[in-house]
């Protein structure tokens, strides 16, 4: 809380005429802002500091697995395990999901209600087909006991991607609260924030997963 | 719940009397005006530096590893600046600047994490101490 004994000049008086020749007079009130600085989109610059801040956990799994990815312990190697065309449907999958997700973005802008709620539900439908595919290389890898605690390689491996189908499967969760919000709340200043954040989230999932599919899929298959 | 219209004409009263010691006035447009042709010049752009690389890992294109891994981080910092612009609609304005500092910090703990760690392990794995007998009468 601010000191109590120096108050603020409420903004009211500080947008008024009057305001100017107060501030110098009184000498104490130099240090405080005449007016509240207060972006209209603070909640989406938060959600990106988020976004930042998950950037940095990404960071380090990524890390991890820069440096123990090529330990095997004797155990399979990428070239063995990974199955590159089960990796690009899986990667069309996601980008496709993100477009549909813009074309939702561009009919809340057209105010329509009723496209926003398919096009969404496109994208969380490409989002679960993201996720059913990639447990089921799970669990293809497991059953050939190349499960996380074979070696050092595989646990980095399956933290890292493991986070990243984690995260894209709160997405969904949050998508489908919101088709449900959306449903009973229509396309008010609220739900179009949170859209807005939903859209930066599932876009910065896609972005995560370029780095995913190059340096996890492609580069641990070559020679 | 109060009307969505009310309360954007009234940010917008607020900021029009303060208009000419604020100049943050026009910003709440910068992150929101996403067009179908951005899209999908951006979907354009990610299907084909998606294509490529797995084309070239896929068909073997560069005989040796090394090029196909720097070639392959290339196409992939290319695809994370497009979706940067035309899916997360990044620009110097957005929040008057503040997500693109917040942006360029965490890509500088992102290089010095990943490059440091890279760096560190290698030359630790490097001088590391002999792990067996075996080791120790093969070394140098």
């Amino acid at each position: 809380m601010r000191n109590p004994t120096a108050p603020l000049p409420s903004p009211a008086i500080a947008t008024a005429g009057t305001a100017p020749p107060q501030a110098a007079a009184h000498p104490s009130a130099r240090y405080y802002l005449t007016h509240e600085h207060h972006p209209a989109n603070s909640t989406l610059l938060g959600f990106w500091l988020y976004l930042m801040s998950d950037c940095l956990v990404f960071a380090c799994l990524f890390a991890a697995y820069a440096v123990l990815g090529r330990s095997y312990a004797a155990g399979p190697s990428g070239a063995d395990l990974f199955d590159l065309p089960l990796v690009a449907v899986n990667t069309s999958l996601l980008l496709l999901s993100s477009i549909t997700y813009g074309f939702a973005m561009l009919e809340m802008q057209k105010n329509k209600l009723r496209p926003v709620l398919i096009w969404l539900g496109i994208t969380g439908l490409l989002g679960a087909g993201f996720i059913g595919l990639e447990l089921y290389e799970f669990m293809h890898l497991i059953h050939e006991g190349a499960g996380p605690q074979r070696s050092a390689f595989l646990t980095s491996f399956f933290a890292l991607v493991g986070t990243h189908g984690l995260h894209v499967t709160f997405g969904i969760v949050w998508l489908v609260t919101l088709m449900f919000q959306l449903k009973r709340h229509g396309l008010g200043l609220e739900n179009r924030r949170r859209l807005m954040c939903l859209s930066m989230f599932w876009h910065f999932l896609d972005v995560v997963w370029i780095g995913v599919f190059t340096f996890v899929y492609l580069m641990g298959v070559l020679p | 719940m109060s009307a969505p219209t009310d309360h954007k004409a009234s940010a917008h009263d607020a900021h029009g009397q303060h208009n000419d010691h604020d100049d943050h006035g026009h910003e709440d447009g910068g992150a929101s005006h996403s067009t179908l042709k951005g899209y999908v010049t951006g979907f354009i752009l990610a299907v084909l530096l998606t294509a490529i690389p797995f084309w070239l890992v896929m068909g073997k294109v560069f005989p040796s590893s090394s090029v196909t891994a720097m070639v392959l981080l290339g196409f992939a910092a290319v695809q994370i600046v497009v979706h940067m612009i035309y899916f997360l609609h990044m620009n110097t304005r957005s929040e008057g600047g503040w997500s693109l500092l917040a942006l360029l910090f965490t890509l500088v703990i992102v290089v010095i994490t990943l490059s440091g760690s890279i760096w560190v392990m290698y030359h630790m794995n490097v001088n590391m101490m002999p792990m067996s007998i075996h080791d120790m009468k093969n070394m140098p």
